[in-house]
């Protein structure tokens, strides 16, 4: 993972918009269940997005994302629980009538029909006149960046277009919430980068409550309010992109998140306060008790860890900040604008006979000289960037 | 290059060669036969050999010939429409609500009666249909009537009725495989932008299944106007079709000039229609790139 350009975002520092909590909840789901057959693909989903929220379901291919967009927008009955849609239970109400719209995953662009027929499909029974839809249509086709497409027939179109006609045709309907279907998986890097940033900017313009899903962890940090990371039919993590980032849940988060070092740690007192580890290569460590969190069934034990960039390799003669362990370069990886060290600590083996690596990235620097493999290095890092998994 | 390119345009024609030959003989060398037929003059059992409009000018001046070609094509117009309309909601269910494993199944059960030979499945429903047949001693039996019904065979309905269970699955297939290359997300863009599913299937299922039905429509047209065998069978030769018309001169009369200029006459009024049932469908296969 490369890090994300500098997006402008809501999140972080000085928020632009109101409070998220303070905001009416847009979708609430209590303890929906669903089955295919013997399959059980939802199990107990709880949550509520907020009006106007960026929202992301993050997980594996399997996790039961897609299946939860697709009961928001009623595609599948779920066996047991509520749906509501601005305050609004939605049993019973089929898709048709919901104040959902929807962007699919293959854009479902109709064949058959131009782009302003595509775009204004869902204006049949809008009781303004044809002119008044035609120019409805062509502002959201401006809105999308598709201004004097209209007349072209939907299949000779690139897949970024159509794209952008599957969102002004779900746009133009002012719906309450836009649900899109891993929207970007199909563009190439470049165009889905280029893509993220218009999705987050039309967002903030239309102000409409957005669910994405994605199995992309970069996009969802880039993109996302929230992110709800699911596993296995169930809500693993609900959290905004720095806490996901920097405090995950669980284990299994951390590794799906990003890269993450995971060192098998030994508890050796525990206050209200913090948990007192001991750590192979890193000695003994007071993890403070917000960064502690749940082992995964199938962990090996207690382990702490850590993101490559909260640690840093000193130069030879540079003062420490922080505390400071030796180690060993084991590999070298180079990216341009940074480098990933694999770096053996000095005494990782202590407990099971085997030295751990643990990856460090640093930003490159011109004139800054990048550390040979086999070179002795000091690792310079500091306890409240470690999370304990116990 | 080129010699490699004619090298492989030699090894191809060779392997044609065979069927090529089978083609001509069989289907290009009769049907020049018959155009070369329509021009020449009839001299009773005899052809003479002299180049001559007459036969044409016979055929489109007889009125006996327009009545029978429009009642051919109001046949097989009316067959067409049955046929389709009828194999229309068999594709659907096929298409939409058999599970994908069992498609291949009941593909081979819609296509068994094609085990049989045609004349006789024409000739079962003469046995179904007639003055003694299933239909008539069954009602008798039950006592539902006294003398059996005559309006079942030798007419209109019951040319239509075979012919229309004779091509149905030539109808089906068509439209089956246009409804099952349907992206099955249009049709929930379709719900997910507001329409119901029968609006949702008339703005999108069935402009998109036009190929197939215009495919379908084609199939079952061209056959049905030049059939011999059912209005012979089970119109009791009291409604012939033009097939029977030119058989009658062909062979019964034995005017064999005038036989073909009709033969002609009718295949270029189905080109003709063809032709327009192709632009529609090339209309609608615009849309398919």
């Amino acid at each position: 993972m490369t890090a994300p350009q500098t997006i402008p975002q809501g999140r972080s520092g000085t928020p632009p918009r109101p409070s998220l909590a303070d905001r009416r909840p847009m979708i609430e789901c209590r303890g929906v269940q669903k089955y295919f057959g013997d399959y059980h693909a939802l199990r107990g989903i709880d949550l509520t997005i907020r009006e106007g929220e960026f929202f992301s379901l993050l997980g594996p291919s399997g996790c039961g994302k897609t299946t939860l967009l697709r009961t928001i927008a009623g595609f599948e009955d779920i066996g047991s629980g509520v749906v509501l849609v601005d305050g609004k239970d939605m049993a019973n109400v089929p898709a048709n009538v919901r104040p959902t719209n929807m962007v699919f995953q293959s854009y479902a662009i109709f064949p058959h029909l131009t782009v302003a027929e595509n775009v204004g499909f869902g204006l049949r029974r809008d009781p303004r006149s044809r002119a008044e839809k035609a120019a409805a249509v062509e502002e959201a086709l401006e809105m999308v960046g598709l201004r004097g497409y209209g007349k072209r027939a939907a299949h000779a179109l690139s897949g970024g277009q159509r794209q952008r006609v599957a969102l002004a045709r779900a746009l133009i309907l002012k719906p309450k919430v836009l649900l899109l279907d891993e929207p970007l998986s199909a563009l190439d890097r470049k165009m889905r980068e280029q893509m993220q940033v218009e999705l987050i900017k039309l967002q903030r313009q239309v102000g409409i409550t957005f669910v994405l899903v994605t199995h992309d962890q970069e996009e969802a940090l880039v993109m996302s309010d929230r992110i709800a990371v699911m596993f296995e039919g169930q809500i693993a993590q609900l959290d905004g992109p720095e806490a996901l980032y920097a405090r995950p849940a669980s284990r299994r988060v951390a590794d799906f998140i990003g890269v993450m070092n995971f060192m098998p740690a030994r508890i050796l007192g525990e206050t209200a306060e913090h948990v007192t580890v001991a750590v192979p290569g890193f000695g003994t460590v007071e993890i403070p008790a917000r960064n502690v969190s749940r082992a995964d069934p199938g962990d090996p034990g207690p382990s702490i860890g850590f993101r490559p960039e909260a640690a840093t390799l000193l130069a030879a003669n540079a003062e420490a900040t922080g505390r400071v362990n030796g180690g060993v370069i084991d590999e070298v990886v180079y990216y341009g604008d940074m480098t990933y060290y694999d770096v053996i600590m000095d005494g990782s083996d202590a407990y099971d006979g085997i030295p751990h690596e643990v990856r460090i990235s640093m930003r490159n620097v011109f004139g800054r000289e990048v550390p040979d493999v086999g070179t002795r290095v000091r690792v310079s890092w500091s306890p409240g960037s470690l999370v304990l998994f116990r | 290059m080129a010699a490699g390119n004619s090298t492989e345009a030699g090894q191809g024609l060779r392997l044609i060669a065979p069927p090529l030959l089978y083609a001509i003989l069989l289907l290009a060398v009769p049907l020049l036969t018959i155009l070369a037929f329509s021009f020449f003059k009839d001299g009773y059992l005899t052809i003479v050999r002299e180049f001559t409009v007459e036969n044409y000018v016979a055929t489109w001046t007889d009125p006996i010939f327009r009545t029978i070609l429009l009642r051919s094509l109001w046949v097989a117009g009316l067959v067409t429409l049955f046929t389709v309309a009828l194999s229309f909601p068999v594709a659907y269910f096929l298409s939409f609500v058999v599970a994908s494993e069992r498609k291949a199944m009941w593909i081979f059960l819609i296509t068994i009666p094609f085990w049989t030979s045609y004349l006789i499945r024409v000739f079962l429903w003469k046995v179904i249909l007639g003055y003694n047949g299933v239909i008539n001693s069954g009602l008798k039996s039950v006592g539902l009537i006294e003398q059996p019904l005559q309006f079942l065979l030798y007419n209109t309905g019951s040319i239509v009725l075979t012919l229309s269970h004779s091509y149905a699955p030539f109808a089906i297939l068509p439209i089956y495989v246009a409804l099952e290359k349907i992206d099955r997300a249009l049709l929930e863009a379709g719900r997910d932008l507001g329409e119901s599913r029968l609006m949702t299937f008339w703005r999108v299922t069935l402009p998109l299944a036009m190929p197939g039905v215009v495919a379908a429509v084609l199939i079952v047209f061209i056959p049905t106007i030049g059939d011999y065998v059912t209005p012979t069978v089970i119109g009791g030769g009291k409604i012939p079709m033009v097939a029977n018309m030119i058989q009658a001169q062909m062979l019964d009369i034995d005017n064999k000039p005038l036989g073909s200029a009709i033969a002609i006459s009718s295949m270029a009024v189905v080109a003709a229609l063809s032709m327009v049932f192709l632009w529609l469908n090339r209309r609608f296969l615009r849309v398919r790139a």
